[in-house]
């Protein structure tokens, strides 16, 4: 397992010799998703605490990054982690709310859901902040800026992304922080009574989780040279992000990623050939469709199932 | 000195006092049972004392430190640990991951966390059943991964709550024997049994509950003659109509 793994690294740091500027893109944005979904996956996934407003640590992110980059001529990239910082900070907020006045279920889904939309239409109306139609970013091609003349830069810099959220997530999975997470996900009160700090580990699962998020704001607006409140705080792209680890198994390693590999090139053919002629909108009926068939046939996932079959097939345990 | 002491201990639901000024101390090494028909409030003290519920006056001393307030885990770390009478086992982890979590609350660092979990789960007898998913388990294994995951969190003071109930007679034996195991390796111990006959056996001392007081405390022998004991489980009349 380790070795295909390291196989599959190795593959996709060679790949972008062979890609078609199309697949290229293609790439960046399964990376990219994978690198959400992962982020997404440590608190949604292993602390299962449902958040459905991750896209507000990415609007945060992004925004701070922008307007540092503008107004004061801060580069990106130290603009990036202080965005992953403010993330992180909106993330303690919410936890706190959330955690220190016990809202479990629909009831965090909700508050989550709230806070990134408070977000968006504050931004909206804030005209230093572009207002409703966004912030543009001036394509210079300076990778002190961000910005690159040439698409694989960014290719790289997606799978590093993706890549540093999985190490994260695969530390935190094996140290006492990931399995009092998971014994907080399937009983909290057994958890508690076991000497398990549930708030403080949902916490601290809640700020990794949005500063990783926020990271990944800077680099959406600096791919896309521009970004609006609509689609930074929105909740299609919140949406997004929690899709790709639920149908490839939340609370898995590799999870998030298998279902980035899966539902972002079904995302992008159905927005391809089902976009045009008044079907815009018809890879979201594709998404309901996979999504229902994930629920009823794979509760835990395509990841975990996946696992189970191979290693019958090698004729290991586990 | 006694290793807890409860003081005035009250707790009420709207206007049921489910426990009322209970006064109540365990002696280090002891084990203590806590009896009384359903509904005397038996486990709304162990939810008090464990700091699932917060009591509406009264102290709890653990060790010389009052614990009143303090949230379960701070509990649990300070000595305390307690099992749940409807048993709550992490459903999709084995039996050697369950007893883990209460492992890393006295070793830190995972890997040590699962040799101490696997010594806990061989000495509850569950060996040979350590990687299967708890939700797969009898009851009767099932009660035993609750007592092996209180056992792995150190505990100086273990609170069982009823954990004989729907078990077999073999399997009460078998239970009864490994309480007086870990008794006899230094842990005291607050049993809440229904099952007389087990309750008799192990304990050096009983309380009797009633609708949320004390009613009677003493060795086993005298509770299981007490006026008071008998009427609050057979009824005023049985005491009337019986024999001097």
């Amino acid at each position: 397992m380790k070795w295909v793994l390291v196989a599959g690294v190795l593959a996709l740091l060679a790949l972008p010799a062979v890609l078609s500027s199309y697949a290229l893109t293609l790439f960046i944005l399964i990376f990219f998703y994978g690198f959400l979904g992962q982020a997404w996956n440590i608190v949604g996934g292993y602390a299962g605490q449902l958040s459905a407003g991750h896209a507000a640590f990415v609007g945060v992110g992004g925004y701070t990054a922008t307007m540092l980059s503008i107004e004061l001529g801060l580069t990106p990239w130290v603009g990036m982690l202080i965005g992953g910082v403010l993330a992180a900070l909106l993330g303690a907020i919410i936890g706190y709310l959330g955690f220190r006045f016990g809202l479990r279920g629909f009831y965090f889904v909700l508050l989550t859901v709230a806070f990134a939309e408070i977000c968006r239409v504050a931004v909206s109306n804030i005209d230093a902040l572009g207002g409703p139609l966004g912030l543009y970013i001036t394509f210079t091609g300076n990778p002190r800026q961000f910005q690159f003349q040439d698409g694989r830069v960014y290719y790289y810099i997606a799978l590093a992304l993706m890549l540093v959220a999985t190490l994260t997530a695969w530390a935190i999975e094996r140290r006492r922080f990931g399995i009092y997470l998971a014994a907080i996900r399937e009983d909290e009160a057994a958890a508690e009574a076991l000497g398990v700090n549930a708030f403080k580990y949902k916490m601290l699962a809640m700020v990794v989780s949005s500063f990783l998020t926020g990271l990944g704001g800077t680099f959406y607006a600096f791919y896309l040279f521009s970004l609006q409140p609509n689609t930074l705080f929105g909740i299609p792209l919140s949406v997004e992000i929690i899709i790709r680890p639920i149908v490839g198994g939340a609370g898995t390693l590799l999870g998030p990623i298998l279902g980035s590999f899966i539902l972002t090139p079904l995302a992008e053919i159905s927005r391809l050939y089902l976009g045009q002629g008044g079907l815009h909108g018809a890879h979201l009926i594709a998404y309901g469709v996979l999504l229902i068939g994930v629920v009823l046939f794979l509760p835990e996932g395509v990841y975990p199932r996946l696992r189970r079959a191979l290693a019958r097939r090698s004729g290991q345990t586990r | 000195m006694s290793l807890l002491v409860a003081r005035g201990l009250s707790k009420r639901f709207g206007g049921l006092h489910a426990v009322a000024r209970l006064d109540m101390e365990i002696a280090r090494g002891e084990m203590l049972g806590l009896i009384g028909p359903n509904g005397a409030g038996k486990t709304t003290v162990f939810n008090l004392l464990s700091g699932f519920l917060v009591p509406d006056a009264g102290d709890i001393v653990l060790d010389g430190h009052s614990i009143v307030g303090l949230p379960p885990h701070a509990i649990c770390r300070l000595g305390l640990a307690r099992t749940f009478q409807i048993v709550r086992p992490f459903p999709r982890m084995t039996v050697l991951e369950n007893v883990r979590v209460g492992a890393l609350a006295r070793c830190p660092r995972a890997p040590e966390a699962l040799a101490r979990a696997r010594e806990v789960v061989a000495r509850v007898g569950l060996g040979p059943r350590e990687r299967v998913a708890a939700g797969a388990l009898t009851l009767a294994d099932r009660k035993r991964l609750e007592l092996a995951r209180a056992l792995a969190t150190g505990p100086t003071l273990l609170l069982l709550d009823e954990v004989m109930a729907g078990l077999n007679p073999t399997e009460i034996e078998t239970i009864i024997q490994l309480i007086r195991a870990i008794h006899a390796s230094g842990v005291s111990i607050l049993l809440i049994e229904h099952n007389m006959r087990a309750v008799m056996a192990l304990s050096q001392r009983i309380v009797v509950l009633s609708f949320g007081e004390r009613i009677a405390e003493g060795a086993p022998a005298e509770i299981a003659h007490h006026p008071k004991v008998v009427e609050a489980y057979l009824g005023e009349e049985y005491v009337r109509a019986a024999p001097a």
